[in-house]
């Protein structure tokens, strides 16, 4: 029943390529057996019964299998990742080329990898997806060249790649062959980089070395409970290190979202995972030579949004949820969060202006207190240079008090970790527009898309206040020891605790209402859609990783 | 005052940047009817005398949306305002709509509404000569008027001995009865047997109430309705009250038979003259707290009214009251009535009284405390029309007929281009509904010629009112108007949990309704399906392709599931389920909280809250908001195949049903508790909320200590 399923769902991708002609095939042979027409009718019939066998992956038991444990078969992801009848299949009849410990006699047509390219939302994307039903999707050396084929592919018309990733490992039967076949879909997605989107969807196992290639795509997601990440299993932990300790704590999808921020989101299965990743797509652009996509907008552009008006406390020590704020911005409050449980203090993540996709940085006053540390500084470099490589616009929610102090952060590099959002911001040349909500305190005031890292529009809202440093903090060090410093204080407050001394030096372009937010950023985000700027010619820079 | 000086502070600076934006100008002039008409836009009957003095500037005392009334009369008669605010309000209706604004304190009305000396400073300040208390806070409070006195301002409001009067229970009872009004008849003292009891009750008329005099919790209370009721009835009542309590005394009381709560609105000036304004009804209560009320009464007959206004006004002769206050009656099925107490103040509800008898009862309470005298006779004050007020709460229903609920209001919109519709509130849009004060966001009061016309337009009023960031009571308030027992006007002050035995349960739908909802939902994600294929600055060969015009569906409403096929024709979503085709008019706006179209001609309106990439979308159909998941046909066959999410044990850990503040905690790690017992208090909007274990077990931990704030289902306790 299932495999019938599985082979109803590509039958019309199958049609495409089959050939139609129908020499009335029924069993009797009624030519001579060796006649040309009969040759190509029996052609014909093994082509038809590759096809079929290509279809069922590793059977019909292990098909079972990997919906018992709460997963879709390879075939069937595509299926749901795709436009209907859109996917387009290459490389359907490869097998795989090792002939020790028995191997030849076990082959399947396209191997443990299906390959192709498919339409999403009209759009097109190169994707592959890992069967795990075949050698447990482990990576044969014809695998990693099925694979290699589309990502050069997708990189000469400039499409997104998409990987759904199931597979147990290396095919340890082929040796080095399949290390090989790593390394070459690591080049891949060296050079792919920044060219074309690539994003990666964990959808079972990926452990050792193959857990590069996704940490070098752009994005990487997985699924609540059938995923995993790791680069050696909770045995090989126990061996080495006597720590006790399971798949899921080691590398599932709660781990790596909220620990370790190797994952940027994970979903709750397979289905939502899928459905949410065609309406991620519809953020990106399908490469580096492409606009950031403009998609038709009912949210009006030009309206008030009394709402900001009174998100931001009246107590300065009092925390607010940025996220009310970027939500409030952006079309119809859709907002696409990337790593919504690590390093909270920052926000990223893709929204609409006027329909054209904009990325947003954001700290979070609620965790914190919005400071910059090492995560939360990494978490936005990256972030930064993905929207600047593709073309995305950058808008900034500033609200900053400055960098974390301490031994754990000095001594874990906050300062080569903080560089790097400091690095990216600089470096980017896509349209920048900054509003100041309140804090821009310190070197994370420069940092957060200033005015003076090339910000093209810099807001300040009438609760910013833009200083080197907190009130307290000032007049301890300006007036140590003298008696009446809490008077000091109240003088600074008075001095800079608002817009004015960045407003007097047009470090922002105007004091703003919060209500007006919206509408200013889409009219400006119009204007510096002909923006063009470019940096020194160089090889690369040279970024403090 | 360091808090008045610091909010004020923040206030200024606001000021100097948006001065526009923050005040309005204020009126010079004394309005013409026709401006006023505008608020109470059936008809006006509101005599004044045009070059009579009065105040130049007058202070509010009070916020939300009766600050905000008591502006508006007030600017209409061309006086001018201050507004006081507590830090948290700083940037509330009521205070841009005043002409100054004076910052009283902290969050905490103790710090601020209640707060008489900060109150007195701003009064001073400002040189306000009269105040208006509005509802609450200090509308009732003695001592505040008799510093307002001494300091030589207006009280707008009775006089310090009415307040004091009808403040106290015993007494106000006393001077009622001297009066001449009813009140609840019983026998003060203890009932000696069966034959005094049966003679007792004769005198009082029965029904009578035999109850243990120490008796509470429904033990040993017997209703008797006739001679031998009441001999058996104390033989009962004074066994069970000896063996529950150890005390067989026994008292005897007027049992009221399905109390109406009838409460009439009265006027009085300084002249010794006073009115009637009719009857309000309020018997639909929750907790003592009204939920809806409607003037006239569908109850009362003539005499009966006349009866009860006459009582009412004879109170206010004998009390010498001045200004507007309230004479509550509980009221029997046989329409006898009796006193309950005297409100010395404006209520909530009295919009609907300015609906049917034209009078603005703000402006009237203005000029009586001028001196002036009331130019109303009885004679003057007719019922016209219907009017019916529902109470819009930032409150959870589905909870005990309603737990607050708080957040910030990200849309709101209220239902004012339905004529006849009148909506008092202090909120606009962005607002913020805390935890310190009253959780009401709107008093919708609608207007009609006849009951069923008011009934009518609240319904497509409730509709099409837009509240999104908190959770709400429309779901409630628009099943009430279509109840039977409601339509046909048999509602006693059990109503709510005689109706809804079980607490209410969201609107049930037939299954017309039902496949309606499912076609919006349908629409709705071919919409979305639609839009996600429309890029406006794709490549050439991308932007050839075609939108989807065609798609088979999945839907599921509660545990129902539905297939569905769409198909986009013209201006038109064919719509087909089982066996029908629907037609509907693709006037759907996917960024627009309100969906107005057609199905088959025939007109719905339905509100979109939420939609998603999933495939869930929340739609608000007559009140009740339903979530439904819409999968095309194939991503819901493999949805089936995705294992179940196993789900929090809810009886291990307590979490907090609603956000507030906690009041205490009453268990420490490694108590033992026993399933149902209290385990901490949590304080909201002035409600006291007691939680219990859901189990038996040890305590594992505590998350929260008294004072901590707390949010809706943050853990508190948990168990091992």
């Amino acid at each position: 029943m299932r495999s019938k399923m599985a082979l109803y769902c590509l039958r019309g991708a199958v049609r495409s390529n089959y050939i139609r002609r129908n020499y009335g095939v029924c069993g009797v042979q009624l030519f001579n057996l060796y006649s040309t027409a009969a040759h190509t009718l029996r052609v014909n019939q093994q082509i038809k019964e590759k096809r079929k066998r290509a279809l069922l992956g590793g059977g019909e038991s292990r098909i079972d299998a990997q919906h018992k444990k709460g997963k879709l078969t390879a075939r069937e992801r595509i299926h749901l990742l795709c436009d209907p009848g859109s996917f387009v299949e290459y490389d359907m009849l490869v097998e795989h080329t090792c002939s020790d410990f028995g191997m030849e006699k076990q082959k399947y047509p396209g191997d443990s990898v299906i390959t192709g390219h498919g339409l999403i939302n009209g759009r097109i994307a190169y994707m592959f997806s890992q069967d795990f039903t075949v050698f447990g999707g482990s990576l044969s050396s014809i695998h990693a060249k099925k694979i290699c084929k589309v990502m050069d592919q997708a990189m000469l018309v400039g499409a997104p790649v998409i990987g759904l990733n199931d597979s147990g490992g290396a095919r340890i039967q082929e040796g080095v062959e399949s290390l090989a076949g790593y390394a070459d879909i690591f080049l891949r997605n060296v050079l792919s980089s920044g060219v074309i989107p690539q994003i990666s969807l964990i959808m079972g196992p990926c452990a050792g070395g193959a857990v590069y290639s996704p940490a070098m795509t752009d994005f990487t997601f997985m699924v609540e409970d059938t995923s995993y990440l790791f680069i050696t299993g909770p045995d090989v932990v126990k061996s080495v290190t006597n720590e006790n300790v399971t798949q899921e704590e080691l590398g599932g999808a709660k781990t790596h979202t909220t620990t370790s921020g190797v994952a940027h989101k994970a979903f709750h299965n397979d289905v939502d995972a899928l459905l949410q990743l065609r309406n991620f797509l519809g953020f990106l652009p399908l490469s580096n030579k492409d606009p950031a996509p403009i998609r038709i907008c009912d949210d009006p552009w030009d309206r008030d949004v009394p709402t900001l008006d009174t998100i931001i406390p009246q107590e300065t020590t009092e925390a607010y949820d940025m996220l009310e704020v970027v939500v409030n911005v952006v079309d119809e409050r859709d907002f696409f969060e990337i790593m919504p449980n690590y390093a909270k203090n920052i926000i990223i993540g893709f929204g609409r202006m006027n329909g054209r996709t904009v990325g947003i940085v954001g700290n979070q006053p609620k965790c914190a207190a919005g400071c910059l540390d090492i995560n939360s500084s990494v978490k936005g470099a990256r972030f930064v240079r993905f929207c600047d490589a593709f073309n995305i616009p950058i808008i900034t929610f500033v609200d900053v008090p400055g960098f974390l102090p301490g031994t754990g952060q000095e001594h874990n590099g906050i300062i080569r970790h903080g560089a790097k959002l400091l690095y990216a911001f600089a470096e980017a040349t896509v349209p920048k527009i900054t509003v100041i909500t309140r804090k821009g305190y310190g070197g994370a005031y420069d940092v957060m898309s200033s005015k003076h890292l090339r910000g093209d529009v810099n807001y300040a809202w009438p609760t910013a206040e833009v200083a080197v440093m907190g009130a307290k903090g000032a007049t301890s060090i300006l007036f140590k020891g003298k008696p009446d410093v809490s008077k000091y204080e109240a003088e600074y407050v008075e001095k800079f605790g608002n817009p004015f001394p960045a407003a007097v030096r047009g470090f922002v372009d105007d004091i703003i209402e919060p209500r007006t937010t919206r509408w200013r950023i889409c009219q400006d985000l119009d204007l510096l859609s002909t923006k063009n700027l470019t940096n020194p010619r160089k090889k690369h820079g040279n970024i403090p990783l | 005052m360091a808090n008045i000086a610091a909010g004020k502070g923040a206030f200024r600076a606001l000021e100097t940047i948006f001065k526009d934006q923050v005040y309005n100008v204020s009126y010079g002039i004394y309005r013409s009817i026709s401006v006023s008409s505008l608020y109470l836009s059936s008809f006006r009957n509101d005599p004044f005398n045009p070059n009579e003095s009065r105040f130049d500037k007058i202070l509010v005392a009070n916020r939300g949306e009766i600050a905000c009334r008591v502006i508006r009369t007030a600017k209409e008669m061309g006086i001018k305002t201050v507004a006081v605010y507590s830090i948290a309000d700083n940037n509330a209706r009521h205070v841009r709509m005043a002409d100054e604004a004076v910052c009283i304190g902290p969050a905490a009305t103790k710090d601020s509404y209640l707060n008489i000396d900060h109150i007195m400073l701003a009064v001073t300040k400002t040189g306000s000569q009269a105040v208006h208390p509005g509802y609450g806070f200090l509308s009732e409070n003695a001592v505040f008027v008799e510093k307002l006195e001494a300091a030589g301002i207006s009280f707008i409001g009775p006089s310090v001995e009415a307040i004091n009067g009808m403040g106290d229970k015993l007494e106000s009872k006393r001077l009622a009865q001297a009066a001449g009004v009813n009140t609840i008849p019983g026998f003060d003292g203890i009932v000696n047997d069966a034959d005094h009891c049966v003679q007792i009750a004769r005198e009082i008329s029965y029904p009578v109430m035999i109850k243990a005099s120490a008796g509470g919790g429904g033990k040993g209370m017997r209703i008797a309705r006739n001679d031998d009721d009441a001999r058996d009835g104390f033989r009962l009542a004074s066994q069970e009250a000896a063996s529950s309590f150890g005390d067989d005394r026994i008292l005897v009381e007027k049992f009221i038979d399905k109390p109406r709560h009838i409460e009439i609105q009265v006027l009085g000036d300084k002249h010794g003259n006073a009115v009637y304004l009719n009857e309000r009804e309020c018997s639909i209560q929750r907790r003592n707290q009204k939920v809806i009320e409607e003037a006239p009464s569908v109850f009362l007959n003539e005499g009966t009214r006349k009866a009860m206004g006459e009582q009412a006004v004879s109170l206010c002769k004998r009390l010498g009251y001045y200004s507007a206050g309230t004479v509550e009656f509980l009221v029997d099925s046989e329409q006898k009535f009796y006193f309950l107490e005297m409100n010395t103040r404006l209520q909530v509800e009295h919009p609907v009284t300015e609906y049917i008898t034209g009078v603005d009862l703000v402006h009237q309470m203005i000029r009586i405390a001028k001196g002036h005298p009331l130019l109303l006779t009885q004679k003057d004050i007719p019922i016209k029309g219907w009017a019916i007020e529902s109470r819009v709460y930032s409150e959870d229903p589905y909870k005990n007929f309603g737990l607050p609920s708080i957040g910030r209001l990200y849309k709101y919109i209220e239902p004012l281009h339905v004529p006849n519709v009148r909506c008092d509130s202090g909120i606009d849009e962005g607002s913020e509904i805390s935890i310190y004060y009253d959780p009401m966001i709107c008093k919708l009061v609608c207007y009609g010629n006849t009951r069923n016309d008011a009934i009518n337009t609240s319904l497509e009023a409730l509709d099409s009112y837009v509240i999104r960031g908190v959770t709400h009571n429309i779901p409630l308030l628009r099943d009430i108007l279509t109840e039977t027992n409601f339509i046909e006007g048999n509602i006693s002050t059990n109503y709510l949990s005689e109706v809804y035995p079980d607490g209410f349960k969201g609107r049930q739908l037939n299954s017309t309704d039902k496949q309606h909802i499912l076609a919006i939902a349908a629409c709705v994600f071919s919409k979305m399906d639609m839009r996600s294929y429309t890029f406006l600055n794709e490549r050439p060969s991308t932007a050839k392709r075609k939108e989807p015009a065609e798609w088979t569906l999945v839907i599921s409403l509660f545990d129902e599931e539905l297939q569905c096929d769409v198909k986009k024709v013209g201006n038109k979503f064919h719509v087909h389920m089982k066996t029908d085709t629907l037609s509907v008019e693709d006037h759907i706006n996917l960024s627009s909280p309100l969906i107005q179209t057609n199905i088959n001609g025939k007109p719905i309106v339905m509100q979109l809250v939420s939609k998603d990439a999933s495939g869930k979308l929340q739609i608000v159909y007559q009140g009740t908001t339903f979530t439904i998941f819409v999968l095309s046909d194939k991503a819901s066959k493999f949805l089936k195949m995705m294992p179940e999410k196993p789900t929090v044990d809810v009886s291990k850990v307590v979490l907090s049903p609603m956000p507030g503040m906690v009041k205490s905690v009453s268990c420490e790690v490694g108590d033992t508790m026993a399933e149902g017992q209290e385990v901490c208090i949590i304080e909201a909007m002035k409600m006291q909320n007691s939680l219990v274990a859901g189990a038996s077990g040890k305590v594992k931990a505590v998350h929260v200590k008294a004072g901590d704030t707390v949010g809706e289902d943050d853990v508190l306790i948990e168990f091992e």
